[in-house]
């Protein structure tokens, strides 16, 4: 069924995902599709692997972007996979009821075995967060890890999606997002977690927290025009300039 | 967006057909067409003829073909799945209208009220095609009130080019028939007309900013994209062959689509009967080929907001 939930449940299993830690080493990626390409959605497929012109399905894919200028100006590592959103267009749009919103958890899915491979539900997403799986004909996407976070044969602790357990930094919280009082609410609350293309109304799911201020403010405009610090008298070399630059905040 | 021609051929074929069948369905009962049966295979036989080719052609894109019945089942939700059913319930009333036509040699009473259905269900057809492009909000280029008449009277148009050329063939009377042919063209290019002028106005609804939450602070640029190769997304969504070209492709599209057969009709009603059969015809044929043309830019030129993540700086 491609309606959406008429009573959908209060729960909302998503992902919080913390601009100010995520360091951008595509672990969770690269977990993410060790272990999905042996899950529900198997095989994440890979066309041409070892050839000049590989492509393949992953499920999570960092980008990593440049915010500002000058010395409030950030580099930001951004993780993007499937949102989960609570008005999912991908869903609504799918002609065979492949593509559904779980009523008990807002997990979206789809079923490999209904999708005729129409494509529709890609064009649908704002996030890019479905890919199309040439080789199988079917669409795939990010299924919150479905076989892992209800998954009894793993012992308590990993019972959390696969790009969560593997983020060194813990950068990646999982979480029920519809409980006020849940840990990751809290965290959003606290730190001010944001939407993606708010201005769509798909109502996301996951969060974004945006990257703390630096120290000594984030107003680009003024802090841009502050001049290099001075070299180091001694001439010093990389480190000592380093250090220098470094003390001198 | 990248063109994908099965969904190319699909909307401007059908469209034709369903065009064509509206106009038959409206004008036989009506009797401002001749009833002769010959012109009623003939002409029927092309409207239905597209209609299917252009249902078939939709069927080569898909992963999975085989398991297309499923494509009725979510009407409820889906326009995809509405079009489809639609198209498909089309297919009796007309079927029953081309029996009367055809079969009985008639076109009014039942089998009018028929001819009539089948038009009005074609109508709902071609706009649940429109509906499908017009929902999709990622796609500000779709996602906007000029798709879904542009997609009506573009079906109408067309459908009209080649009622005209089948009249003419049948020796009927140029100028009354090219009537709609005029009527529906200018509608069609002033429609047309307005998309472009919105889309060259449009203003970008989301931005890198939006798109990654960091606006706050200052201008996002992508530094790295999180991938060596292209990916499905950056193939499908990411298509710019076109936008590079668009304005030189509007031209093409307009002279083909509507200078060409404009002129074509024209030259229908002051010349020898065959002269002017030959003119429709071309003018059909033109127009046929400006739609696909039209179509494949309607793609090319579209641009999907998920190009954001990767380094676009509009959408
Ligand atoms: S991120 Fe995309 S695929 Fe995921 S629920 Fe939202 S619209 Fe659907
Ligand atoms: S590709 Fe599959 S899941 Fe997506 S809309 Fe088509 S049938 Fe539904």
């Amino acid at each position: 069924m491609t309606s959406l939930p008429r009573e959908p449940g209060p729960k909302k299993l998503g992902l919080v995902i913390d601009l100010d830690t995520c360091v951008g080493c595509h672990a969770c990626a690269v977990s993410c599709k060790e272990w999905n390409t042996g899950g529900v959605a198997a095989p994440l497929t890979d066309l041409d692997p070892y050839g000049a012109d590989p492509v393949g399905v992953w499920f999570n894919r960092v980008h990593a972007y440049e915010a500002g200028d000058g010395m409030g100006g950030r580099t930001v590592h951004f993780p993007r996979s499937c949102l989960h959103c609570d008005e999912p267009a991908c869903v609504s749009v799918c002609p065979t009821g492949a593509s559904y919103k779980r009523e008990d958890d807002g997990i979206v899915l789809v079923d490999e075995d209904l999708c005729i491979g129409c494509k529709l539900c890609s064009w649908a997403c704002p996030y890019g967060a479905r890919e199309y799986d040439g080789d199988a004909g079917v669409m795939k996407k990010c299924t919150l890890c479905i076989d892992r976070i209800y998954n009894e044969n793993l012992p308590e602790p990993e019972r959390v999606p696969a790009c969560v357990t593997a983020c060194p930094t813990s950068a990646r919280h999982f979480g029920d997002l519809g409980d006020p009082d849940s840990p990751v609410s809290r965290l959003v609350a606290e730190r001010g977690g944001r939407d993606l293309m708010p201005e769509l109304g798909y109502r996301p799911v996951n969060k974004y927290l945006p990257p703390r201020p630096t120290r000594g403010g984030t107003d680009s405009a003024e802090r841009g025009a502050d001049p290099l610090p001075p070299e180091p008298e001694s001439g010093g070399g990389r480190f000592l300039r380093w250090l220098d630059a470094t003390l001198s905040r | 967006m990248q063109p994908a021609y099965s969904v190319i051929f699909f909307t401007s074929a059908s469209g034709m057909g369903y065009g064509l069948l509206i106009l038959l369905g409206v004008l036989a009962p009506a009797e401002m067409i001749p009833d002769d049966r010959t012109f009623g295979l003939v002409s029927l036989g092309i409207a239905l003829g597209a209609v299917t080719f252009g249902l078939v052609s939709s069927m080569w894109h898909l992963g999975h073909p085989e398991r297309v019945l499923l494509a009725y089942t979510q009407w409820r939700s889906s326009w995809l799945s509405r079009e489809g059913v639609l198209a498909t319930v089309t297919y009796a009333p007309a079927g029953l209208f081309a029996i009367g036509w055809i079969g009985i040699g008639e076109v009014v009473g039942f089998w009018g009220v028929c001819g009539l259905a089948a038009a009005v269900l074609a109508g709902f057809t071609v706009y649940s095609t429109g509906m499908i492009y017009a929902s999709l909000r990622p796609i500000p280029a779709w996602c906007n009130r000029w798709v879904v008449p542009v997609y009506l009277s573009l079906a109408l148009f067309t459908g009209a080019l080649w009622l005209n050329a089948i009249r003419l063939l049948f020796g009927h009377p140029a100028a009354d028939a090219s009537l709609v042919v005029v009527a529906t063209l200018l509608l069609s290019v002033s429609l047309k007309w307005a998309y472009w002028r919105y889309l060259d106005g449009a203003r970008a609804g989301s931005t890198p900013e939006t798109a990654t939450g960091l606006g706050s602070i200052g201008k996002v640029r992508l530094l790295d994209p999180p991938r060596t190769q292209t990916t499905y997304v950056t193939q499908e969504m990411g298509y710019r062959v076109a936008r590079r070209h668009a304005a030189k492709l509007r031209r093409y599209a307009s002279v083909l689509l509507f200078a060409l057969p404009f002129v074509l009709t024209l030259a229908t009603v002051a010349t020898h009967p065959w002269i002017a059969a030959g003119a429709a015809v071309a003018a059909a044929l033109s127009g046929s080929v400006g739609v696909v043309v039209e179509r494949w830019l309607f793609f090319a030129e579209a641009k999907h907001v998920v190009t954001l993540y990767h380094g676009a700086e509009a959408a």
